[in-house]
């Protein structure tokens, strides 16, 4: 798994790899919030490399953005694999946190 | 660091050693780092010893009077096997010094006393000991731990139907794999009035005892609404409202909840964010439901679940599964996906539910292989017969 993070401003971009599933949900999710910081406004995940997400992967993201609607930032993630959209579609989580085609357009939607 | 002093019992017969030790370790006496304790021979350091219950060192003579050192060693366990021993030996008595060491001494300093190098032996020891305790505490924690899986492995277990309804016409049959580390799966089947069944599987978001809590929780509330409601969308509803409430660990729970109604084979369904299942035909082909929209159950307040109507024709199998089916991976790191689910059936349409179940489970472990499994894998099935009994539609 294993993320990467890249900061403009109050924007801050992480991307995830390959998969998150029960077993580093935790610590896909302790990295993030380790990454963030108080001064963030905007959190994008980047998920153009990541295949595969686990119910327990899209609680961590969750979890993550009711951390920061507690700090008044927001959370979206962009670029979906194929099938990972498609677990966001079933799951219904595509309703409760904002997705984008690309990065462009989340930093856009954003006003980051 | 804030701890208590480390308690450091002196074994020795010699009366001047107790003024000589306090004055040459006065700093550390001081700051709160040790508390010295004395005992002048073998017998009064055990009584100290079960006295005092919380000692974390000895530093002991060999020669003394009733019970010599070595004795001591060798019955220092039996108070706490974590005490660790530090021995004062005559210098070049290698005899005595191998015995003691045999007999768990940690290690040994000679006379005369060089109290510089007695306190970085006491403070290796004390470093020994502390890496020790850590080594224990995880330990015990992964004993709770364990203790846990099996409570929620229980859990799971026993609120799973094992008998299942049967008609005239159709036949129930499901199923559950727990993975190792217990996921949150469960299914269930409900009677309903006018021999109406009602069928929910379902997948909790978590892992462990507290899946296993919202599983039940899950489960009750379902049966409830299952029965109290006119339809699969007002149940969802309900639950819906019921398990938002005070989830802060945002735990949510995937539902697909359909009604059978035997007297028509229409199946009305929702779903609350769970694969879609399959309905096979008698031919081996099969559809995917349509999805209706819906939102894993526990996360947003306030949301309609649409339900949708689609009818199972004899000899149609409706197969519901999570998504360890469907995501169970082989050593290549493939899934199994869809398309092979699919195929299972194209190969050999079931003609029973049971056979149906049997077949997802089959076809799965023979893809994964060796591979660990990672995820509940669980599969419901609903069967009407070919050669349905006449009945007359309500």
């Amino acid at each position: 798994m294993g993320i990467k993070t890249e900061r403009t401003g109050t924007t801050l971009v992480a991307t995830a790899e390959e998969r998150v599933d029960g077993a580093n949900a935790r610590e896909f999710q302790n990295d993030l919030e380790q990454a963030i910081e108080e001064s963030d406004r905007t959190v994008i995940l980047d998920l153009k490399q990541l295949f595969y997400i686990s119910s327990a992967g899209l609680r961590a993201i969750l979890l993550t953005a009711k951390g920061l609607e507690r700090q008044q930032a927001k959370l979206a993630v962009c670029s979906l694999s194929d099938p990972v959209r498609g677990i966001f579609e079933i799951s219904g989580f595509d309703k409760i946190i904002p997705v984008h085609p690309t990065l462009g357009e989340a930093i856009t939607a954003l006003g980051g | 660091m804030l701890q208590r002093p480390y308690k450091i019992l002196v074994v020795d017969d010699e009366p001047d050693i107790q003024p000589l030790f306090m004055q040459r370790m006065r700093r550390d006496i001081r700051s709160g780092r040790y508390e010295l304790l004395f005992a002048g021979n073998g017998v009064e350091a055990m009584e100290r010893l079960i006295s005092e219950r919380d000692i974390d060192m000895v530093v002991t003579d060999i020669n003394m009077p009733e019970m010599d050192g070595l004795t001591l060693l060798n019955q220092i366990p039996s108070v706490d096997p974590n005490i660790r021993s530090v021995i004062i030996s005559a210098y070049g008595d290698m005899k005595n010094i191998r015995t003691a060491m045999n007999r768990g001494a940690f290690d040994f300093v000679t006379k005369p006393l060089d109290f510089d190098d007695l306190q970085v032996t006491i403070d290796r020891t004390l470093r020994h000991l502390e890496e020790w305790r850590e080594v224990l505490s995880s330990r015990d924690k992964l004993v709770v731990l364990q203790n846990e899986l099996e409570i929620a492995r229980q859990m799971q277990q026993s609120i799973l139907p094992t008998q299942f309804p049967q008609g005239a016409d159709y036949a129930v049959y499901a199923s559950m794999e727990p993975a190792r580390d217990v996921g949150g799966d469960f299914y269930d089947v409900v009677r309903l009035d006018d021999g109406r069944l009602g069928l929910a599987i379902a997948d909790v978001s978590d892992k462990g005892v507290p899946a296993a809590l919202m599983m039940m929780s899950c489960r009750t509330l379902l049966k409830g609404a299952a029965i109290g409601s006119r339809g699969p969308g007002e149940a969802l509803v309900e639950v819906n409202e019921l398990l938002h409430n005070d989830n802060e660990a945002a735990i949510f729970v995937t539902v697909f909840y359909v009604v059978y109604d035997p007297a028509t084979g229409q199946l009305t369904y929702a779903n609350g964010g769970h694969n879609p299942p399959l309905v096979v035909h008698a031919d081996g082909s099969s559809d995917i439901l349509p999805l209706t929209d819906g939102i894993a159950l526990g996360l947003v307040p306030g949301i309609e679940y649409r339900q949708n109507t689609v009818a199972l024709a004899p000899g149609d199998t409706a197969v519901l599964y999570t998504d360890g089916v469907t995501e169970a991976m082989n050593g290549e790191g493939e899934f199994f996906g869809t398309e092979r689910l699919q195929a299972t059936f194209a190969s050999a349409p079931p003609t029973d539910a049971r056979e149906a179940n049997e077949a997802v489970f089959r076809a799965v472990h023979s893809f994964v292989g060796d591979t660990p499994q990672s995820d509940d894998i669980t599969c419901l099935a609903l069967y009407r017969s070919k050669a349905g009994a006449a009945r007359p539609a309500r």
